[in-house]
């Protein structure tokens, strides 16, 4: 069953095309993977799916309703979370309060909810939402085996936390797709290693993942179809076997061979 | 000398009102605003003009001077929502200008630059809260800044400061973490400035006239001066601040040298507070204030648990 869908997706900056009538489909309960050289448009896809970016023309579905230019923040809401390539953490705020950041949608839904009265509703129920917040936030940074470091502040993270934080945090909004930018950058083997099992366990809870990688090897091994991107336009889609072996992934990664 | 010096812990009281009310707009949504001047002279006028004309009393011209600042506050909050840093700044400046110079010239509602003078003073319980006699004022001060803090300091420690802090932090993880970051920073600007009204309020029945020459961009200045020196981000700092910043202001004539250190001199002062503290010391005299959720853990000894961890995340910054 097809999750989330564009039609025909453009997005133009000026004369530039950074992506170009891209058909991209992510299908419920797998890893879909998102490859290209550097500059293809995968990020600016991302960015178009997300609503952090709107789309010259095309369309974007997902679950069947056209998210098209919506906010971002009703996005989240939806059930689509993200990570980004160059990690935006809450830096100055601890551990345990960026993946409370994911719950806060989450909480302050009461009868007066969307007037003018929630905000003073909320206002004298704070003790008990924090308490919510709290745990389900706890259960995630459990899931990372990052319990023990909820009171640091995140900029203090080693890098690899920081990466695993920034998903805990977008997994914190509970959501049903996973967008992945890039979440290997940077990491050593191990380290990668780590965090191919950690996807896979992603996967095992029932939520869609759609990662950018240009780590092959994690690419290869998990994904259950990957989509390559090239000037923009998507020049192949498959599984990783059949990936590999397509002449125009080739072409584009090694170039034209010489006659 | 003592009357002086009430009048100084006055004054910090009023400014604190601002103060706090900034902080939530700089110190928690990060956003660098430069408008309680205009704020507090929507409060001021507010309260001069329904209990002179309208012979309101001063109770019933609060929550006016409140919501009127607060829908100023959403009427520059709106425009102004795209714009950053100096460009903020400079916008923000703009509009407490325009209010200044309306104020100035709107002659048929302000009486212009003559200002409104023998605003009635405000009483309650038939007690009559003189200004001239500072200790009943005083104490109606202190109420007011006692009850401010408390209602902000909940605030801040609810999922609503935590929400500014997030946009404050980033503003685009924010949004993609399900936060209506436009909705949150009109809030910051609409609670900060109906502060800032209640401030103009006090200051009003405190001066029983008002006049636009006290609303000037100075009065920005010293708001600004006082939470970045008290500390961003924390309510008792920025009351700290207001004091220390008040007493400055007024030191020459609290030593009885106020003829031989001109008044400018504290212009000088405060931008060179401002420049030491953002070179050596930017999170302020006190700094952030840390949410404390050892209450929520059940756990008594957080500063064990702190070690505990600090431990932790020592070893593991140590393998990389």
């Amino acid at each position: 069953m097809i999750l989330l869908e564009t039609k025909g997706l453009t997005r133009e900056y000026g004369g530039v095309v950074a992506v170009s009538n891209v058909d991209f489909q992510v299908n419920q309960g797998l890893i879909t993977g998102l490859i290209g050289p550097n500059g293809a448009g995968k990020t600016t896809l991302f960015n178009n799916m997300t609503g952090l970016d709107m789309p010259t023309k095309g369309k974007v579905f997902f679950n069947g309703h056209d998210i098209t230019g919506k906010p971002a923040h009703r996005i989240c809401r939806m059930g689509i979370a993200r990570t980004f390539q160059n990690i935006r953490l809450f830096k100055e705020l601890t551990v345990l309060e960026n993946v409370m950041i994911g719950r806060h949608f989450k909480t302050g839904k009461s009868p007066f909810h969307g007037r003018f009265l929630n905000a003073l509703d909320s206002y004298f129920r704070m003790s008990r939402e924090d308490e919510q917040m709290y745990s389900s936030a706890l259960k995630w940074l459990d899931f990372f085996e990052m319990g023990e470091l909820c009171d640091e502040l995140a900029k203090n993270l080693p890098y690899g936390h920081q990466r695993e934080l920034e998903i805990a945090r977008a997994l914190a909004t509970d959501p049903q797709l996973l967008f992945l930018d890039e979440p290997a950058a940077g990491m050593n083997p191990q380290e990668t290693e780590h965090l191919m099992e950690t996807i896979g366990k992603i996967r095992d809870l029932g939520i869609t993942v759609v990662l950018i990688e240009h780590d092959m090897k994690l690419v290869m091994n998990i994904c259950d179809s990957i989509t390559v991107l090239n000037y923009g336009q998507k020049i192949a889609q498959g599984t990783p076997r059949e990936i590999k072996h397509d002449p125009a992934v080739i072409e584009a990664y090694l170039g034209k061979e010489e006659e | 000398m003592l009357n002086f010096f009430l009048l100084i812990v006055i004054y910090t009281g009023i400014y604190a009102l601002m103060a706090i009310g900034q902080n939530v707009i700089t110190g928690y949504a990060g956003m660098l605003s430069l408008c309680q001047a205009g704020f507090f002279a929507i409060g001021s006028y507010a309260t001069a003009i329904l209990s002179t004309t309208y012979g309101w009393s001063f109770w019933a011209t609060l929550p006016v001077a409140a919501l009127l600042s607060a829908l100023f506050g959403v009427l520059i909050g709106l425009p102004t929502l795209r714009l950053k840093g100096d460009y903020l700044a400079i916008a923000t400046l703009g509009f407490a200008e325009i209010v200044r110079n309306v104020l100035n010239n709107w002659d048929s509602l302000t009486r212009g630059p003559m200002g409104i003078q023998k605003i009635p003073m405000p009483s309650i319980f038939g007690f009559v809260i003189n200004p001239y006699k500072k200790t009943g004022f005083l104490v109606m001060t202190i109420i007011f800044v006692l009850i401010a803090y408390f209602l902000f300091q909940r605030l801040a420690r609810s999922r609503m400061g935590r929400a500014l802090e997030a946009i404050r932090e980033d503003e685009i993880a924010a949004e993609s973490m399900g936060i209506n970051t436009t909705k949150y920073k009109v809030w910051a600007f609409a609670i900060g400035a109906s502060v800032a009204g209640v401030a103009g309020s006090l200051q009003a029945v405190f001066s029983l006239s008002v006049t636009p020459g006290t609303y000037t961009f100075m009065v920005s200045i010293m708001v600004l001066c006082m939470v970045v020196l008290g500390g961003m981000g924390n309510f008792k700092a920025v009351i700290l601040g207001a004091f220390i910043i008040q007493l400055i202001s007024y030191f020459p004539q609290l030593v009885g040298l106020s003829s031989m250190i001109p008044p400018q001199f504290k212009q000088i002062l405060f931008g060179l507070i401002l420049v030491v503290m953002m070179i050596w010391r930017p999170q302020g005299l006190l700094g952030r204030e840390v949410r404390d959720y050892s209450r929520l853990t059940g756990e008594k000894g957080s500063v064990f648990r702190k070690k505990a961890k600090q431990a932790v995340s020592s070893t593991q910054g140590g393998e990389r």
